[in-house]
């Protein structure tokens, strides 16, 4: 069991999401940053889509009630299990009545980080609604009570599909995606997020078109799981014409009357009557899930050739990691002739060069 | 949002043209038809639906006013071998959707239920019980879902009733207030903020997620208010 001692700023259960159901309006929600929970699961022993927790600025505490196996991904906010570093994309055994803090944003650091994604050994056990353990906040329905975590709650975990021996195994690292596909923040500072021009791209002047492409734009503290609002130049229509209702998915980049534009998130309405200047391509909503509040974005223009590509690199990187758990007989049996070892590292952590488990014994 | 024009059962003046096709990111297409909104393009958007719902590489469908957007994965599909396949369905279509459900929603009308009805006699220069029976006698169709879970965009309000939405918007309407906002009426499946005229209420679920199905209402169905009681 997970007890919640302290929730921080929003923490809510959540698996890859709520698919297949959008024509009832149901937005596919699920975390943020699929590629963090998925890159997490794996190295607790889940499959990818076991229920994990997000968790949104840091400042949580939870205490784990029975021997087990965790994982963080994201922002590390300074994670400490029992005091001690947990660094992010390692697996680590959990000893009974240990607690994981997170603290709060650390601003004196070049990039101060918004969201973390912890899975747990045998995934959040929550009843699954419409094919998902995912909370839809705004519905109030699915994930543990249709909301958010609050001080107090307890967290069943399910059956995982690992034995003691693997639970209590040394702790090993991954390489993060930051560190293979990244970096998350470019040269310039800002997050670059690959995108394909929308719909309605061609309606908006050719002032806001150069904008849109060639801007850092900066992202305001009214962005949430919805969306992601963006600060900058305005963006304005040749011609203001009323749209009809039509489809929207995560990545949409919509622009309201005032011009300035928001980047749809997971729990965003499944339709929307904005005009769509741009849509961030899948490979990297990873990227934008993690823009910190008041970070700056560029949308780098690519086609669905270049956006193939982008997916591709992900799915490969996804790939080697599987690849090299299996190597080393993490979780499943061993893949003959699977030359993956550099996925994974017993070696140096931050604060542990001798390569142990942050929870040394 | 445009009104649609075409009440429900109206034949279609003349055949819908293909759509203008743009891609939505890399893993969706949108489909989509040019305004005014009509019945009979809306019918079309249904029957694309649910051919290609059967589409290797399709992998969803989000109808929308006039329109489509199918989600797809690009490594099963090429976007251009998709968009070639909407083109050469879409002449032999046929309307869908003539025979759609019938669906009654009771509706407290007024009073505590519909506190913005008198606003809407104002508007409208209609007495509110001429509101109430014009707004029960007409059959609307759903269009799509969207906005919330089992929120049904609904084509056929009289256009005498059309009002605009409240200057302030509410912060919480009630679940299952029954509203018009510009030229639509709908019904909020749940709590939400909203700045639609209310004029009355269902005790009728619009959305559960634990129902099979989980909406009451979907694309093609035809709906009629029925007045259980009206407080003027």
């Amino acid at each position: 069991m997970i007890e919640v001692l302290r929730p921080g700023l929003l923490a809510s259960v959540q698996d890859l999401g709520r698919h297949g159901h959008r024509q009832s309006g149901i937005c596919p929600g699920g975390a943020l940053d699929t590629l963090a929970l998925t890159l997490a699961n794996r190295l607790a022993g889940n499959a990818p889509d076991a229920a994990g927790l997000e968790l949104t600025l840091g400042g949580c505490e939870l205490r784990f009630t029975v021997a087990t196996r965790i994982a963080l991904a994201g922002d590390d906010f300074d994670a400490r299990l029992d005091g001690a570093v947990l660094p992010t994309h390692w697996s680590v055994p959990v000893r009974a009545g240990q607690v994981l803090r997170l603290g709060g944003a650390n601003v004196r650091r070049a990039h101060p980080g918004v969201r973390s994604w912890l899975a747990v050994a045998g995934g959040v056990d929550v009843p699954p609604v419409l094919g998902s353990r995912s909370t839809d906040l705004k519905a109030g329905f699915g994930g543990h009570e249709g909301r958010a975590l609050r001080k107090g709650d307890r967290l069943a975990l399910g059956s995982s599909a690992l034995d003691a021996a693997q639970l209590a195994r040394r702790a090993f690292g991954v390489r993060a995606p930051d560190d293979a596909l990244g970096p998350l923040h470019a040269q310039d500072g800002c997050v670059h997020l690959r995108a394909m021009p929308g719909p309605e791209h061609a309606q908006f002047t050719r002032a806001a078109r150069d904008a849109v492409w060639r801007d850092a734009w900066t992202l305001t503290p009214q962005s949430n799981r919805m969306g992601s609002r963006l600060e900058g130049t305005e963006l304005r229509r040749t011609r203001a014409v009323d749209m009809l209702s039509a489809g929207v998915i995560p990545g949409t980049v919509q622009v309201p009357p005032a011009g300035q534009p928001i980047i749809l998130m997971g729990d965003a309405q499944t339709t929307g009557g904005y005009p769509r200047i741009a849509v961030v391509v899948r490979a990297d909503l990873w990227k934008l899930a993690q823009v910190p509040l008041g970070g700056r974005l560029r949308l780098v223009p690519v086609d669905a050739a270049g956006a193939l590509v982008a997916w591709q690199a992900q799915q490969h990187y996804l790939a080697h990691i599987v690849a090299g758990l299996a190597a080393i007989e993490w979780g499943h049996a061993p893949a003959s002739g699977t030359p993956a070892h550099e996925a994974v590292q017993n070696g140096p952590s931050p604060d542990h060069p001798a390569g142990e488990s942050p929870d040394a014994d | 949002m445009s009104a649609p024009d075409a009440a429900a059962g109206e034949p279609s003046p003349h055949p819908v043209g293909a759509p203008r096709l743009h891609t939505l990111g890399d893993a969706a297409l949108l489909c989509e038809l040019p305004a005014p909104a009509t019945l009979a393009a809306q019918r079309k958007i249904w029957a694309l639906a649910a051919e290609a719902m059967h589409w290797d590489g399709v992998s969803e469908l989000l109808p929308g006013m006039n329109n489509l957007t199918l989600l797809f994965d690009p490594e099963q599909v090429d976007v251009d071998a998709l968009c070639t396949r909407v083109l050469l369905a879409w002449p032999t279509l046929a309307e869908d959707g003539g025979a759609g459900r019938l669906v009654e929603i009771p509706v407290d009308y007024g009073g505590e239920h519909g506190p913005d009805l008198e606003d809407v006699a104002r508007h409208t220069g209609l007495p509110a019980g001429e509101v109430v029976r014009r707004h029960a006698q007409a059959e609307y169709v759903v269009y799509l879902l969207g906005f919330l879970p089992g929120f049904a965009f609904m084509g056929g309000l009289p256009a005498e009733l059309a009002t605009p939405r409240r200057a302030q918007p509410r912060t919480a309407v009630p679940a299952r207030t029954v509203g018009i906002g510009g030229e639509q009426t709908g019904i909020y499946p749940s709590v939400s903020p909203g700045g639609w005229q209310l004029i009355g209420r269902t005790p009728l679920e619009l959305f559960d997620p634990r129902a099979k199905p989980p909406t009451l209402l979907r694309p093609g169905d035809r709906v009629r208010f029925v007045a259980r009681s009206v407080t003027l």
